[in-house]
Parts: C-alpha cells; structure tokens; sequence
C-alpha cells in the first residue's frame, strides 16, 4: 500500500530533479527547508526526527540534495520528508511537506473498529504487523 | 548543472553565432569593461580573468552546438600581498560565472578558517558543511586559506575541514565554485603539504603589486568617489607620502592607499573646523591641500617611530 501523506504523495514518486525543483521554490520564497526522517509513518506521528538542523539562508537547492543524499546512505530503508518553514508573520508554519523516500516495504496500517459505551464506534488506525518488514 | 538544458535539440537549427550578442546576452562585456576602468594596474590578473571568461562563452556555444564539453573546472587560488584586490576580483568573478550560466546563483559566500572549523571534536563537520550550502550555487571565497592547515598539529580539525572540502569540490563541481586567497609564500606551503588542493585547483592567479603610480591613481579614485580631490601641491606630497610608506613596515597596498585617504579626510576636517569664523565654499570642502597630506607620521619616520615613545 503506497503511503499518502503530504504534498504530491497521489502522484507517482518524485525524482530527483522534481525534488529539486521542489526545494528550490521553497528556497525562492525563503522559507527554510528541513529533512526529516522516521519508521514510524503513523498519521498521528507528527515528530519524525530531524536530519540535522533546519537549513536557513540556503540559496540553491543543491545543498539540501546533498544532505538528503546523505540522509538516504544512512535511513534508506526509512520514511524521509522535506518540510518547508515559513517563518514569515502571520503564517510561521510548515508551508509544504512532501515524502522523498520509502522503504522498499511499505508500512500498512489496518482500520480497527471498536465498539464502546451504548453504540458508540471508536475507530483506531492500526500499523500492521508484516512478517518480512525490513523494520 | 548548465544553464543550457536543450544542448541538443538546438544543434541543428543555429550553425552560427554572433559573438559580440553573446557576450552581451551574458553580461560579461560589461563585468569585464568596470573591471578594466574601476580596478587599476593587475595586468595579469585582468588577462587571465578575461581568458577564463572567453574559455565560458566558448564553452557555452560550444555545448549550444552539439560539440563535446566537459564542464570546466573553475576552482582558483588568488595570491598576492595584502590590499592587491584579491577579494575584490573574486565579487567580480562571481559575477562573470553568473552572467555565463556557470554559478546558478551568483551569492559569495566569504568565510575565513574560523567559519570553517570547529572547536571540539565533531564540530567542523557540520560546520564545514553548512557553510557549503550556503555556498551551492554560488562562489565559495575561503581567505587566508592556509590557516586550515596548522603543520605543527597534526590533530588540529583544520584537516577534517580541509578533506570535507577537497570531497565537494570534486564531487559538485558544477555547484558551486571555491575560491582560495591568501599571501603568495603561505599558500605555497599550503598547497605544498596539501597536494589534493594543488591539483583540484585549475586557475592559480598571482596578484602583483602595485607600481607607484598606480597607488596615485588608486588614491585619486578613492578620493573621487568620496568628493574629494588634490590639490596640485598637495598631489605632489602624496607621490612623495607612496614612495615613503612603500618602505615602512606593514604597508599593504591598495589598503594603506585607502586607510591614508581616511585619515587624510579627517585632517582636512580638522583643519577647516579649526577656523570656526571663516567661510567655507564648496572649493574648500573637497579640496585637500598639502597640509593634510604632510601631517602623516609617514613624514616623521613612521608608524614604528610613533610607538615605540608612548
């Protein structure tokens, strides 16, 4: 099951030069452009670890592909993400987050219904436990 | 990464090429021009910053053609004594690099070994490494580069930064351009105990000193852009100051050129605030006589002679 979190994450997996392209623009509007990384896709997991610090006053994009080349030597067989931050009044937020690396098994997760007090139905996002998961 | 993307779609349809328009079109002749009238003197390094713009623009036809090009390497070293227009030379470069689609960019990034390397182990890394993505895209300028290599400590952590960079410069050449300045004696040492350096480096540029008169001319130009000027008399002192403080000791060039035109400013104002009752014309005010000129302690033996009574 192909993981959907994030910008672009219905379109098939971005190559490099459209990462690039990506970070570049971030880049242009002067947000700062962070990697992060995780094993632990969960939705709910908002805090995947960070690869380094955030990378402020970048003006190309080829510094954030190098540490990403270096982030995916190390975490290949995880999750990784690009986020960008805008620092700028009124917005101080993320501004775009997309995925730039899966593991060669995808993390599943099963829908599990509960039921509880009277006929309330409690829903649970549950990871699936796969047999061979390289995790 | 160039910026032509259709090198080869484009082949067939241009067999010629104006010259003179792509020149224009990269900016290069109008970089080169305000090198040649705001830098004085430098021959050689006006020569070979003009052969590395020809070999770009050539380059880059050649690759709008169809013909074979290697992406050419355009790490430097600048060598010179203080205040011979290393850094200044390096703005221009970035700047050439620029206009021909060789830097993406365009930004130097001018750092010295102390926003290279760390302070404890583990530290120079990233800071190496944040300094050089700051840099992608643009010119790296590491001045004084031979302090990332202190001979007499072979732990010092001037070498992680040192391999760190020999690793980038290899690897991303077409992201960013490094530039190493420094005094000519000293980086030859440098390069000498760092043969990887020598050999990635493919412009070594020697900055001569400046001739006498072309410290005058220098100093004319200062005083131009500020609004100033000589007068004769006091043109004539300031001949006589060059050829005096070209002898004493920690004379740097262009720099001392610049450092005595400040000074000299600030005697003439104190001259012309001296006399509170007199009128003043706009004569006065950009004129420097002689008086502010031969008050330097340049006249009285210099800076040593100074100090040592305190």
């Amino acid at each position: 099951m192909k993981l959907t979190q994030g910008c672009f994450s219905f379109l098939p997996d971005l190559t490099d030069d459209q990462i690039t392209k990506q970070v570049q623009y971030c880049l242009a509007n002067g947000w700062a452009v962070n990697i992060e990384f995780t094993d632990d896709p969960h939705p709910r997991n908002t805090y995947w670890e960070m690869w380094g610090l955030p990378m402020f006053d970048l003006q190309d994009a080829a510094g954030v592909m190098m540490e990403l080349a270096e982030c995916r030597r190390v975490y290949g067989d995880r999750y990784i993400r690009i986020s960008g931050f805008d620092s700028s009044h009124g917005w101080e937020s993320v501004r775009i987050s997309f995925l730039v690396n899966r593991p060669p098994q995808e993390a599943e997760f099963d829908l599990v219904r509960q039921e509880v007090g009277g006929r309330a139905i409690r829903y649970t996002t549950v990871r699936r436990q796969i047999a061979h998961a390289s995790t | 990464m160039l910026d032509v993307p259709h090198a080869t779609t484009t082949a067939d349809s241009e067999a010629h090429f104006d010259l003179r328009k792509e020149a224009e079109a990269a900016g290069i002749t109008n970089t080169l021009q305000q090198l040649e009238q705001e830098l004085i003197g430098l021959r050689p390094v006006k020569n070979r910053v003009r052969q590395i713009a020809s070999l770009l623009l050539i380059e880059r036809i050649r690759q709008r053609a169809g013909l074979a090009s290697a992406p050419p390497t355009l790490h430097m070293s600048f060598t010179g004594n203080p205040g011979t227009g290393k850094t200044t030379v390096a703005l221009r470069m970035a700047k050439i690099l620029h206009g021909l689609g060789f830097v993406r960019r365009g930004q130097v990034i001018s750092v010295t070994r102390d926003d290279l390397v760390g302070q404890y182990i583990g530290h120079t890394a990233p800071k190496t490494k944040e300094i050089l993505k700051k840099a992608m895209g643009g010119v790296l300028f590491i001045d004084e580069a031979y302090y990332l290599h202190r001979p007499d400590n072979e732990r010092d952590y001037g070498q992680e930064a040192i391999e760190i960079l020999l690793q980038v410069m290899e690897n991303q050449r077409e992201d960013l351009v490094v530039i190493l300045a420094g005094y000519g004696e000293r980086m030859t040492s440098f390069f000498a105990s760092n043969p990887g350096f020598r050999s990635r480096i493919a412009h070594h540029i020697d900055f001569p000193d400046y001739a006498e008169d072309e410290l005058l001319v220098i100093a004319e130009l200062m005083l131009r852009e500020r609004g100033y000027r000589f007068s004769a008399a006091a043109r004539e002192a300031f001949e006589k100051y060059i050829e005096l403080r070209r002898t004493q000791p920690f004379f740097s060039n262009a720099r001392s050129i610049r450092n005595a035109v400040d000074r000299i400013r600030l005697r003439q104002a104190d001259r012309l605030v001296s006399d509170l009752d007199r009128m003043l014309d706009v004569a006065d005010l950009e004129t420097i006589d002689p008086a502010d000129v031969l008050a330097s302690r340049v006249f009285s033996g210099g800076a040593d002679v100074r100090s040592a009574k305190p």
